[in-house]
C-alpha cells in the first residue's frame, strides 16, 4: 500500500500497523463488512414479502393454500437455522442441477446419484463450468439470501398474522357493510393498520437477522466474522506480519460493528413506531392525538 | 430453429473435443499453513497451491481454487461444487469409504503433541488435548484416556493451548513446528510421535475415475523425478520425510 511496506521487519511501530492494516486480507475485512450490511439490505424487503404472502395464505379461505401458508411457518419455525442453512444451498442447488439435467441433457443414461455421488451431464451445471470467479460468488450470494429469507420470512408470516388478526373485527364489518369485498377490506383496513402492531415482532426478527449474518461462513461466504477468526489468529513467520493472537481486538471490532447496527436499527424502528401511532386508535396514538390537541 | 441447434450441437462435440482444456475446480481450506493458507496479499497459496498447479500444468488442466470450511469440505465434493479436494487430507478407511484418493503426494507424516513448556507428559493419557474436528488426530484423541477439546479450525487449537483452556495439542508436527520454532521456548513439544493415516493424498468422487488416475499418474512421475521432494522441502524445510 505505502511506499515504506517493502520490508516491514524493519519498521517502527506506527508504519508497521499502517502497512499491517492496509494489507489486501485487511481490505477483504473491511469489505466483508459491506458484504454483511447488503445481505440485509437484500433480505429484509425479501423476508418481509415471504412473511406477507405466508400470513396471506394462512387467512386464505381456499384450504390447500391455507395449509401450504401453516406448513412452511410451522415447519421453518421448527427447525434449528442451522440446520436450513447447511440444507437450502446444497438442496437447492442439486434441485436446479436435476430440472437443468433434465431438460438439457434427456438422453443421458447414466443415474444422477451414484453412490454418494451427485453427477449431472456438464450442459447442467450451474453456475456453468468455467464460469469466473463472481458469477460463482453471485451465486453463493444468491443462495445465502434465499437461506435467510426462507427462515426469517416464515417468523415474520407468524408476526404478520398476528397483526392482521389484531385488526378489531368490528372495522372490518363495517366495510364489508358499505359494501367493500374481502380483497378490498383486506387492502383499505387491514393492511394499512396492521403494521403498528406488527413493528415490535419485526424489529426482533430484524436484530436475530443481524445477529444470523455470520452463519454465512457456513455458505462459503467470507463474511466479517470469518476473516476476523482468520487474522486474529496467531501467525507464524511464514507470513509477512506475524502478529500474536490477537482476537480479541478484532473481535472488538465486530462487536462495536453489531452494537452500531443494532443501536441504529433500534433509533429507526423507534422513528417508525412514532409515524405508524399516529391516528391510530391504540394507546400511543391516543396519547399523540391528546399531545397535539 | 433447426440451424440453432446444429450449432450448438457442434459447439457440444468441440467442448468434449476440448476436455483436456477443462475447468478442474479444486476445493482447499486455506486455513492450513503451510499446507495451504492465505497470505497478506490475500493469495491462496502453500505446497498443495504449488503442487496442484504443477499437476494441472502437466495434465494440461485449468485449475482454479475454490476455499471451502473444513467441516464441510466432503460433502460439497460429492455434491459437484468442485472436483478435487487438496487440503491436507490424510488418507484413511473412513473417508475412503465416502470419496476415493489418489496416491498420496505426502509421505505418511508425524503427529505430535505440543503443550506450554513445563507440562508433564501425563497430560497425553489425562489431560485436556485440542484437536481440529474431523481429523485423524480427533479420532486418536477420541480413543485414548484423554479428553478431547475439538475446535473447527486449526488456528484455535493453538490458542485454546496458549490460554490454557487445553493442556496440549495434538495435530500434524509440520504444522505445530513453526510455532514452537516462533515460540522462543514457550511452546515445546512432548510425548513420541504418532504416525496415523497413509499420508496425505488427493480426494475424488467414487465415480470420477479418470481425473483420479490422471492425479495419480502425475504424483507417480513428480515422485520419481524428485519435484514433489523440492516442493516438500521449500514448505517445510529439511528433516520432514520424503519419497
Amino acid at each position: 500500500m505505502f511506499s515504506f511496506c517493502t520490508d516491514p521487519s524493519t519498521l517502527p511501530q506506527w508504519q508497521w500497523f499502517a502497512c499491517y492494516l492496509t494489507t489486501a486480507t485487511h481490505f477483504a475485512f473491511y469489505r466483508s463488512f459491506l458484504m454483511v450490511i447488503l445481505l440485509l439490505a437484500i433480505t429484509a424487503p425479501l423476508a418481509l414479502g415471504m412473511g406477507l404472502l405466508g400470513a396471506m395464505a394462512t387467512r386464505s379461505r381456499i384450504w390447500p393454500v391455507s395449509w401450504l401458508g401453516k406448513g412452511y411457518v410451522s415447519i421453518v419455525r421448527g427447525v434449528p437455522d442451522i440446520v436450513f442453512f447447511m440444507f437450502v444451498p446444497i438442496a437447492l442447488g442439486q434441485g436446479i442441477e436435476w430440472v437443468f439435467h433434465h431438460i438439457q441433457c434427456p438422453d443421458w443414461d447414466q443415474p444422477i446419484r451414484q453412490g454418494n455421488d451427485f453427477i449431472v451431464c456438464r450442459e447442467a451445471k450451474v453456475p456453468p463450468v468455467g464460469a469466473p470467479a463472481w458469477v460463482r460468488n453471485v451465486y453463493a450470494f444468491g443462495m445465502a439470501v434465499v437461506a435467510f429469507a426462507l427462515v426469517f420470512g416464515a417468523f415474520a408470516a407468524n408476526t404478520l398474522y398476528g397483526a392482521m388478526q389484531a385488526i378489531p373485527r368490528a372495522q372490518v364489518e363495517t366495510a364489508e357493510a358499505y359494501g367493500m369485498t374481502r380483497t378490498q377490506a383486506f387492502r383499505r383496513i387491514i393492511m394499512p393498520q396492521m403494521w403498528v402492531y406488527a413493528l415490535p415482532g419485526l424489529s426482533n426478527i430484524w436484530q436475530i437477522l443481524i445477529k444470523a449474518t455470520p452463519l454465512l461462513f457456513l455458505l462459503g461466504l467470507q463474511d466479517a466474522v470469518y476473516w476476523a477468526r482468520e487474522l486474529g489468529g496467531q501467525k507464524t513467520s511464514l507470513y509477512t506480519y506475524p502478529p500474536p493472537d490477537w482476537r480479541v481486538w478484532y473481535f472488538l471490532v465486530l462487536l462495536c460493528f453489531y452494537l452500531f447496527l443494532t443501536w441504529g436499527s433500534e433509533r429507526i424502528f423507534a422513528r417508525l413506531n412514532t409515524r405508524l401511532s399516529r391516528g391510530q386508535a391504540t394507546a400511543a396514538g391516543e396519547r399523540m392525538r391528546k399531545a397535539a390537541a | 430453429m433447426k440451424k440453432t441447434a446444429l450449432t450448438l450441437a457442434a459447439f457440444a462435440v468441440m467442448a468434449s473435443g476440448a476436455m483436456a482444456q477443462d475447468v478442474v475446480r479444486i476445493g482447499t481450506e486455506g486455513a492450513y499453513p503451510p499446507w495451504n493458507f492465505i497470505n497478506d496479499n490475500n493469495e491462496i497459496v502453500g505446497f498443495e497451491i504449488d503442487l496442484g498447479n504443477e499437476i494441472c500444468r502437466r495434465a494440461e488442466l485449468n485449475c482454479e481454487w475454490v476455499l471451502n470450511d473444513w467441516d464441510t469440505i466432503i460433502p460439497n465434493l460429492v455434491s459437484g461444487n468442485y472436483d478435487v479436494i487438496m487440503a491436507g487430507m490424510s488418507i484413511t478407511e473412513a473417508r475412503a469409504e465416502v470419496i476415493s484418493f489418489s496416491e498420496n503426494y505426502l509421505p505418511s507424516d508425524p503427529s505430535a503433541y505440543m503443550a506450554l513448556a513445563g507440562t508433564d507428559e501425563s497430560v497425553i493419557e489425562g489431560g485436556v488435548i485440542a484437536v481440529q474436528s474431523n481429523t485423524v488426530q480427533a479420532g486418536l484423541v477420541a480413543d485414548s484416556d484423554a479428553d478431547g477439546m475439538e475446535f473447527p479450525t486449526p488456528d484455535e487449537t493453538i490458542s485454546a493451548v496458549r490460554n490454557q483452556e487445553a493442556d496440549a495439542v495434538l495435530a500434524d508436527k509440520n504444522f505445530l513446528a513453526p510455532y514452537v520454532a516462533d515460540s522462543g521456548g514457550e511452546l515445546v513439544f512432548i510425548g513420541e510421535d504418532l504416525y496415523p493415516g497413509e499420508g496425505t493424498g488427493a480426494g475424488f468422487r467414487q465415480s470420477d475415475n479418470e481425473l483420479r488416475e490422471t492425479f495419480t499418474a502425475i504424483i507417480m512421475e513428480m515422485r520419481e523425478d524428485g519435484s514433489i521432494n523440492a516442493l516438500i522441502e521449500e514448505w517445510f524445510g529439511d528433516g520432514i520425510a520424503q519419497f
